[in-house]
């Protein structure tokens, strides 16, 4: 398939959350700052003062631009806060992952993909 | 040719009737090759994917919960943030992943698989001070977190790559049960010669119409007729004008002939009777 090319050099995991939940994630040693002046880094620490355009703008970035993410962690209730972005996002790569944050339980309802799931069958 | 389903561009001719077939015969063969691909792409959806993502999703909630604990630990051992000093001091990924292919009725998925680059250790200070064992434990228990995410994350991706290529593979199937094998039957309606039996040809008067080929054939059968007819009318014509002119021919040399008749049978009766009663002058007795 075509898409070999594509995710062959996708290695990082980048992650959107509550500084808790990055912290942890960082932790478990997920953190990447790319070399060079223009040095991006693959985390985003998302406060009650972050602006949703910001959360959007590197969720597009990550998305889109960097190739060498293979998974986009992200807080349920920060995905929530950009849930069309999230919901028109299909491609198969990278993966969005929803991950309940410290604060806010997770829901099995607002994923998006477990939402197309129940759309499949049907339910 | 009949209403919506159309029919391919062909001449009517015995090679395309033959191609038409062979395309009929491979658009079933395909249609029936890609319905079990659909059907047994569904099936694993259904019995695999979905239930791993399931439990997958549940054991998530579980482990990020028991993680965000540990976490709560470190700060209360640490006794201040430390969520500041990890995120500035984060600059290689310890943790990754890689990329492996999985098989499933011809689809290619891709399999996460996570590695941890053991020389790289960010976090080294972290912790130096008081809480160290406490850091570490929670890294542990984040990077097991992370790995289950990992999983999920596979298993995400392959439920987004198969449900495209089930719905590609519906879509085709529906192309071809509804589109291409009537066009194609349609087309050979079109064209099909039946032999030149009666019972076959009222057995399906819808045939002996729409048939081409038959068509075609019964006018080139006409042609042909018509041509001999043609023909035995000239021969025909020929010949009485050859016997016309042969009789005129024959009525004209007995015209011309009937002195030249004559003279013969005048000279036959000039010729001498020898032992005739006529006199003989110069006989002398």
């Amino acid at each position: 398939m075509a898409a070999a090319a594509t995710y062959k050099d996708r290695q990082f995991l980048a992650v959107i959350g509550d500084e808790d939940s990055v912290t942890g994630l960082l932790l478990a040693g997920i953190g990447h700052v790319t070399d060079g002046p223009d040095s991006q880094r693959n985390f985003l620490v998302v406060d009650g003062k972050t602006e949703t355009s910001e959360i959007e703008k590197t969720f597009q970035s990550f998305t889109q631009e960097r190739k060498d993410i293979a998974i986009v962690l992200i807080n349920q209730h920060i995905a929530e806060r950009i849930r069309h972005t999230v919901d028109t996002f299909a491609d198969p790569f990278p993966a969005i992952l929803e991950i309940p944050s410290k604060d806010h339980p997770y829901d099995p309802e607002k994923d998006s993909v477990l939402k197309r799931v129940r759309r499949l069958f049907g339910e | 040719m009949s209403g919506a389903v159309g029919r391919e561009p062909v001449f009517p001719t015995r090679q395309s009737l033959g191609i038409m077939k062979s395309k009929l015969k491979g658009a079933e063969i395909g249609h029936s090759l890609l319905k079990r691909k659909s059907e047994a792409l569904t099936k694993y959806v259904r019995a695999e994917i979905t239930r791993r993502i399931d439990e997958a999703k549940q054991k998530m909630g579980r482990v990020m919960q028991i993680a965000a604990f540990s976490l709560a630990e470190v700060s209360y051992a640490v006794g201040g943030d430390i969520g500041y000093q990890i995120q500035e001091s984060a600059k290689q990924a310890r943790f990754r992943v890689r990329a492996k292919h999985e098989n499933v009725s011809g689809v290619f998925l891709p399999q996460f698989e996570s590695h941890t680059e053991t020389a790289i250790n960010d976090f080294g200070l972290t912790g130096l001070g008081k809480g160290g064992q406490q850091i570490q434990r929670c890294r542990e228990t984040y990077a097991r977190a992370v790995e289950t995410l990992v999983e999920l994350a596979s298993l995400q991706t392959a439920f987004l790559i198969l449900d495209e290529v089930i719905k590609v593979v519906n879509r085709r199937v529906n192309a071809i049960e509804h589109v291409i094998i009537p066009r194609t039957e349609n087309t050979i309606k079109c064209l099909y010669y039946h032999p030149p039996s009666p019972d076959v040809a009222h057995s399906n008067p819808n045939t002996d119409i729409n048939s081409e080929l038959d068509e075609l054939d019964r006018e080139e059968f006409y042609r042909l007729k018509k041509v001999s007819g043609k023909k035995q009318r000239d021969v025909a014509e020929a010949d009485a004008e050859i016997l016309a002119a042969r009789q005129k021919a024959a009525e004209k040399e007995a015209a011309n002939n009937t002195p030249a008749v004559a003279a013969p049978s005048t000279g036959d009766t000039d010729a001498p009777d020898v032992l005739g009663e006529q006199e003989d002058n110069d006989v002398i007795f």
